[in-house]
C-alpha cells in the first residue's frame, strides 16, 4: 500500500495497535469511552469483578472448555495431529459469551441499566440477550435484515430471552450495518446505555477489552497442550470475521514464537472485492482505513467508500477486521489465509461425520484450512483449531446448501 | 474568501454534495450564497454515515450509488469558489475517503480548490496531529464539533485547535430535523464560550426561522443541514435552487 493510505499515530493517541487502532468518533461519544475506559481499568484491578467474572465463567458458562483430541480426522488426514478447543461447548454455543458476560458484568458495575449490541451470526446478540436476563438489564440488539433471515433461529432465541431486535436494512443489511445503527443509537442514548460491542473491533478501548476477555481461550489452550502432548502446539488456526476469537486463541502463544499463528478469512465466492471478506488478500482484498471507530484493514473502492462483502457465514462477513489482527498482519506474526463458502461448507460434513461435531459455518472456515494442512505436516507436529463455535444455527442453510434430504434417500 | 458572519446569526447551509446531483448541488449552493448563507458546508456522501440521521443517510446513498467521489466534490468546490469568491466554504467528511486520498494530498488539493476549512466528523483532538499540521501548512481552518457531553477539558482542547468557527452540537444524537432546538445547546454554548472568542455556530435539528432566532440568543450562528437536505429531496432538481434560496432567505425574517 501507498505512504499517502496510513495515518500517522500521535504520541498521545490511546489503543494503539502498531499503526493501527486508536479512536475515530464523533464527539458526542468520547466522554462515554473515557468512562468506559476508566471503568474498565478498574475492574481489571478489581478482585470482586475477577472472582465473579471467573465464577460464572466457570459454573454459568461451562468454563475451562476441553481441548479434544480429534483422532478420526487425525487418521483420515494422515498429518499432523488435530486437537480442537471446544468453545462450541460454552453456554450459547460459541465464545461470544466470554466477551458479553464480561462486558454485561462491567455494565451493572457502570450503573448501565440499557444494554444494546450488534450482531452478525446472532451469537453475540445471544450471548449478550443472555447475560441480559441472567443480570435483569434491558437489551436491544441490532441485526441486518439478510443476518435476520439467514440466522432465524437465533432471533427466535435473542426475543425468547427477553431482548427486542431491531432489523437494519439499510446498505447490505448485514453486520457493518449492524454496527452502524447500534453506534447511531447508542451516540443518541449515550447517557443512559451501555453498548457491548461483540468483536476486537471499533475504538479503544474495546479492541483491548475484548481480547482481555477472550484470552481466557489461549490461557486454558496452553495449559491443556502442555499436559496432554507435553509441548506446545505446531500451530493454531482461527477463523477471523471481527477477530474476537482468534485473537482469544493466539494471545498468550504470542511470545512462543514457534508457534506459528494462522487466521482464516472468509473467501466467499470469488476473490474480486465484493465477492469475499478477506480483508487481508493481497489483491482485491483491504487497504488502511478508517471504519466504525478504528484504524485497520478496510475492504473498500479507490474513493475511499466502504465496499460490500459476502460469505457464507454472517460471522465473517464484514468489511474491516480488528486492529491487532492488522497489527500481526504487517509485522509478519500472524499469518492470514481466507477459505471459500465451498470449502467451509464442506468442512463442515467432514468434521460432522469424522467427529460428530457440528461446526458453526465460522468456525468451519479454521476447520477447512486445518483440513488442507494436516496433510502437509508431520505426524509429530500439532494443529490446534479454535472451534469457536456450533452450527445448530446453520441448519437452515446446511439443509439449503447441502441438499441432505436428497443424501439421505441415496444412502438409503 | 473567509469564515466570516456579518450579521447575527450567521447562518451555515449543509448540503450533501452530489444529491441529487453535482450541477444541481452546484445551483443549490449559489442560491443560498445568494440568499443569505454566509458558509456552504459541503458534505462528502459516504458509504456508512454512521454520525447520520435517515435524511442524509438517504442522501448519501444516492450521491455514492452516482458515484460521487471525493475528486469531484473538491472539483465543485473548485466552482463555488470562482463563483462567488467571498463565501464561506467549508468540507464536510467523513474520515475514510480522505484517509484514502491521503491526508496530505487532501489537504493540499482543499487549498487549491479554495476551501476554507474543514470538518471532518469521525476525527478527535487526540488523533489529529497529522491533520492540525497538513491544514495549517495548507492555511486551512480546522472546525472540530463540540457536544454537550463534553467535559470542560475536552471543550479547552477542542477550543485550542479550532479555527473559523466551533461546531457546537445542539443535543445528544445523530443529525435530523427535531421540534425545538435542545435545551442541551445553551449550556454548551456558554461553557465553550470561556475557552473561545472564534464564533460558534450551533447545530444538529435546526430546521426552521424559530429555531434560528432561539439559537441567535446565545450563538453566532446556525447550522441548517437536514431540514435543507429533506426539502431537496423532495423538490424537483429543476426547482431545488429556487426552493432552497427562498428557504434560506425565509430563515433570517
Ligand atoms: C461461532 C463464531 N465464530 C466466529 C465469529 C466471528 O467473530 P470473531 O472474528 O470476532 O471471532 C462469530 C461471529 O458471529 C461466531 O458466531
Amino acid at each position: 500500500m501507498s505512504a499517502s493510505s496510513t495515518i500517522h499515530v500521535t504520541a498521545t493517541a490511546a489503543g494503539r495497535f502498531g499503526a493501527y487502532g486508536g479512536r475515530y468518533v464523533p464527539e458526542t461519544l468520547m466522554a462515554a469511552l473515557e468512562e468506559l475506559e476508566e471503568a474498565y481499568a478498574l475492574a481489571q484491578k478489581d478482585p470482586a469483578f475477577q472472582a465473579e467474572l471467573e465464577d460464572l465463567l466457570h459454573n454459568y458458562c461451562g468454563r475451562p472448555t476441553p481441548l479434544y483430541f480429534a483422532k478420526r480426522l487425525t487418521e483420515q488426514l494422515g498429518g499432523a495431529k488435530i486437537y480442537l478447543k471446544r468453545e462450541d461447548l460454552l453456554h450459547t454455543g460459541a465464545h461470544k459469551i466470554n466477551n458479553a458476560l464480561g462486558q454485561g458484568l462491567l455494565a451493572r458495575r457502570m450503573g448501565k441499566q440499557r444494554i444494546i449490541a450488534e450482531t452478525g451470526a446472532g451469537q453475540h446478540g445471544v450471548a449478550t440477550a443472555t447475560v441480559c436476563a441472567l443480570l435483569g438489564l434491558e437489551c436491544v440488539v441490532y441485526m441486518g435484515v439478510e443476518d435476520m433471515q439467514r440466522q432465524e433461529l437465533n432471533v427466535y432465541r435473542m426475543r425468547l430471552l427477553g431482548a427486542e431486535v431491531r432489523g437494519v436494512s439499510a446498505g447490505s443489511a448485514t453486520l457493518k450495518d449492524a454496527i452502524n445503527e447500534a453506534m447511531r443509537d447508542w451516540v443518541t442514548n449515550v447517557r443512559t446505555t451501555y453498548y457491548v460491542l461483540g468483536s476486537a473491533l471499533g475504538a479503544h478501548p474495546y479492541p483491548t477489552m475484548v481480547r482481555d476477555f477472550h484470552r481466557v481461550i489461549s490461557r486454558e489452550a496452553r495449559a491443556q497442550m502442555l499436559e496432554q502432548e507435553g509441548k506446545l502446539p505446531t500451530a493454531i488456526v482461527a477463523c477471523v470475521g471481527g477477530g474476537s476469537n482468534a485473537i482469544g486463541a493466539f494471545y498468550e502463544f504470542l511470545p512462543d514464537t514457534d508457534v506459528e499463528l494462522i487466521g482464516v478469512e472468509a473467501g466467499g465466492r470469488g476473490t474480486a472485492l465484493g465477492e469475499h471478506a478477506a480483508r487481508f488478500q493481497k489483491i482485491g482484498g483491504g487497504v488502511p482505513g478508517v471504519l466504525q471507530g478504528t484504524y485497520s484493514y478496510v475492504l473498500q473502492n479507490d474513493a475511499g467508500q466502504i465496499s460490500s462483502t459476502h460469505s457464507v457465514s454472517a460471522g465473517l462477513d464484514y468489511a474491516s477486521v480488528g486492529p491487532e489482527h492488522a497489527m500481526l498482519h504487517d509485522s509478519g506474526r500472524a499469518s492470514y489465509v481466507s477459505c471459500s463458502d465451498d470449502a467451509a461448507l464442506k468442512a463442515t460434513v467432514t468434521l460432522s461425520r469424522t467427529e460428530g461435531i457440528l461446526p458453526a459455518l465460522e468456525s468451519a472456515h479454521a476447520v477447512a484450512e486445518a483440513i488442507r494442512l494436516a496433510p502437509t505436516m508431520a505426524k509429530t507436529d500439532v494443529l490446534m483449531v479454535n472451534l469457536s463455535g456450533r452450527g445448530d444455527k446453520d441448519m437452515g442453510i446446511l439443509a439449503r446448501e447441502l441438499d441432505l434430504k436428497g443424501s439421505e434417500r441415496t444412502k438409503g | 474568501m473567509a469564515i466570516e458572519f456579518k450579521k447575527r446569526p450567521g447562518i451555515v447551509a449543509y448540503l450533501t454534495a452530489g444529491d441529487p446531483d453535482l450541477a444541481t448541488t452546484r445551483d443549490i449552493a449559489l442560491a443560498a450564497i445568494d440568499n443569505g448563507a454566509d458558509v456552504i458546508e459541503l458534505g462528502v456522501p459516504f458509504s456508512d454515515p454512521l454520525a447520520d440521521g435517515p435524511v442524509i443517510q438517504r442522501a448519501s446513498e444516492r450521491a455514492v450509488a452516482r458515484g460521487v467521489r471525493l475528486t469531484d466534490v473538491l472539483e465543485l468546490a473548485k466552482e463555488l469558489r470562482t463563483a462567488r469568491p467571498a463565501a464561506g466554504l467549508v468540507l464536510f467528511s467523513y474520515l475514510n475517503p480522505v484517509v484514502r486520498m491521503g491526508m496530505k494530498a487532501f489537504c493540499a488539493r482543499a487549498a487549491e480548490a479554495g476551501v476554507d476549512g474543514v470538518l471532518l466528523t469521525d476525527m478527535i483532538v487526540e488523533e489529529a496531529r497529522e491533520y492540525l499540521d497538513e491544514m495549517q501548512a495548507n492555511r486551512l481552518a480546522p472546525i472540530f464539533l463540540a457536544a454537550p457531553t463534553s467535559p470542560d477539558a475536552r471543550l479547552k482542547a477542542i477550543a485550542a485547535v479550532s479555527q473559523g468557527f466551533v461546531y457546537a452540537i445542539s443535543r445528544v444524537g445523530i443529525t435530523g430535523t427535531q421540534q425545538q432546538v435542545a435545551g442541551d445547546a445553551s449550556g454548551l454554548v456558554m461553557r465553550l464560550r470561556q475557552f473561545t472568542k472564534l464564533p460558534i455556530a450551533v447545530g444538529f435539528g435546526i430546521s426552521n426561522a424559530e429555531h434560528v432566532k432561539a439559537v441567535s440568543e446565545f450563538a453566532d450562528a446556525a447550522i441548517i443541514g437536514s431540514a435543507l437536505v429533506a426539502l431537496i429531496e423532495k423538490t424537483p432538481a429543476a426547482e431545488a435552487a429556487s426552493v432552497i434560496g427562498q428557504f434560506i432567505a425565509g430563515l433570517s425574517t
